[in-house]
């Protein structure tokens, strides 16, 4: 059985350095970055307390007050950066709804919403008053339902979740449905809203983020000697993706290809990665398998770059590890010194950011780069600070979780 | 309007998110109000907290207008 073609058509994305797809790619090309002093509660008691969160941020720009409060903050982004990208390929009209599905990706889910109800109940004196919206508006799932109840698909439907690998799962599933022919068209990517005292208060736990206080605008800084840790970041990026013949019956506009997926897992440490980077390797070759292309055709590698100061290492010697000598010709970013880290959010607005330099002919920079690490090869292109202009015929997302997940995505430059 | 009628209509106009102009007695929760359910449990669930009474499902189950609301609040509120 041939396995069909899948293109995407549709872009949308709300994220710490933009909240818009033209907003957030002039962020990423300009370098900005999206951290700041958390504003979503006193953090003054807090090991870290910075973030990258979404920038004026208000529901009442987007929502009616009755339905903005239906919904957790994480399923409010998943619902604005997927109607972007539904408006993006025109799929309200001419298009059969029974075969339009919707897979999202979110690692946690409702945080803020399960913080609050458990704050609430333990204020009591024992009574349950639990909201009824409160377990509608927690579960992760409440992202692509209320996605597809707005907008009437009725395909397949649910949440992919593994952590920071959850929307990248979730691009790699809709990829499988489509081609599988399950689904002509699914709206798919992830998004996080985790910016909340559990959120918080949890990673710091775990050690797992930077506590550069005093200088939270460059404390993303993945390959960087003295990286710290990740910073938290919220948002989503949603994608439009189709069967190919589909689009062009609809003659809707192509941004680019997804042309394959691949998954492996660590089965190494739940939080810790494999500072072999076995499991990164094996997702890699896994991808490059399926899409049927060999190392040397990759352009750019969009990384998982978390700036935590062991995941960063491991990830590059994987990368010198498949790619060999080709490595050194790789543009190779983390767009996460921009946005933060959006744990399952992180591969839909990085899918979004492979797509758009393939488009325009842009790698996005890794920023905030001072010191070398002499423990990473100074002959690779990390595209530190500045933008560089490349032609990008094939784009790699990678996107790794807490638990071993590994996920790449792979597009390619649309040819007919 | 009573000290309650006017608490019951706040809070109906703040979960809701109707005019006041909607508010009426006679509008039904669900057909008028655009409630579902889920809306009516919470709106049910506020008026015990805000009136510190407790309304058993069977009673609550006969609330579905703003003056059915009123009525029994006016009755039962401590």
């Amino acid at each position: 059985m041939a396995f069909r073609r899948v293109v995407v058509t549709g872009l949308g994305a709300i994220t710490p350095v933009g909240s818009t797809v033209p907003t957030y790619w002039d962020g990423l090309r300009q370098g900005l970055s999206g951290a700041a002093p958390i504003t979503r509660f006193d953090a003054s008691k807090f090991k870290t307390r910075f973030a990258c969160e979404v920038k004026d941020y208000s529901p009442d720009n987007y929502f009616d007050r009755k339905e903005g409060r239906k919904m957790d903050l994480f399923t409010q982004f998943a619902v604005i950066a997927s109607d972007e990208a539904i408006k993006d390929a025109g799929l309200l009209e001419g298009v059969n709804k029974d075969r339009v599905g919707v897979i999202w990706g979110s690692g946690i889910g409702g945080l803020k919403t399960f913080q609050e109800e458990s704050f609430n109940f333990a204020k009591g004196d024992g009574t349950p008053r639990y909201n009824p919206f409160f377990i509608p508006k927690m579960i992760a799932d409440s992202s692509s339902g209320n996605i597809s109840i707005k907008n009437g698909f009725r395909g397949p439907n649910f949440v992919t979740t593994s952590a920071c690998a959850s929307s990248s799962d979730a691009i790699v599933a809709a990829y499988n449905y489509i081609r599988l022919g399950m689904a002509d068209v699914v709206v798919t990517g992830g998004s996080e809203a985790a910016v909340t005292e559990a959120g918080v208060g949890g990673f710091n736990a775990l050690k797992a983020m930077s506590e550069r206080n005093d200088d939270a605008l460059t404390a993303s800084r993945p390959y960087d000697k003295d990286r710290d840790g990740f910073v938290l970041g919220e948002g989503a990026g949603a994608l439009v993706i189709e069967a190919y013949e589909h689009a062009q019956a609809r003659g809707a506009k192509i941004y680019a290809e997804i042309i394959g997926g691949g998954l492996s897992s660590d089965a190494y440490h739940i939080t810790a990665p494999d500072p072999t980077g076995e499991g990164v390797v094996l997702v890699m070759q896994n991808a490059l398998q399926d899409a049927g292309i060999k190392p040397e055709e990759v352009d750019y590698i969009n990384t998982h770059g978390t700036s935590t100061p062991l995941g960063d290492g491991a990830e590059i010697k994987a990368i010198q590890k498949v790619f060999g000598e080709h490595a050194y010709n790789l543009n190779i970013s983390s767009t996460k010194s921009m946005t933060g880290h959006l744990l399952g959010g992180a591969g839909g607005i990085e899918a979004v950011a492979s797509i758009l330099a393939i488009q325009h002919g842009i790698i996005p920079p890794t920023i905030n780069h001072v010191t070398d690490d002499p423990e990473l090869d100074a002959r690779l292109n990390f595209t530190f600070n500045e933008a560089q202009v490349r032609e990008v015929n094939v784009a790699m997302s990678n996107t790794f979780g807490f638990g071993g997940h590994n996920t790449s995505v792979v597009f390619r430059k649309f040819k007919a | 309007m009573s000290e309650i009628a006017e608490k019951v209509k706040a809070i109906i106009i703040d979960k809701l998110g109707v005019e006041a102009s909607e508010v009426t007695p006679e509008a039904s929760f669900t057909n008028d109000l655009g409630a579902d359910s889920l809306d009516t449990v919470e709106l049910i669930m506020e008026f015990e907290k805000e009136f510190n009474v407790s309304i058993p499902d069977d009673q609550a189950e006969n609330i579905g207008t703003v003056g059915q609301a009123i009525s029994y609040l006016e009755e039962h509120a401590k």
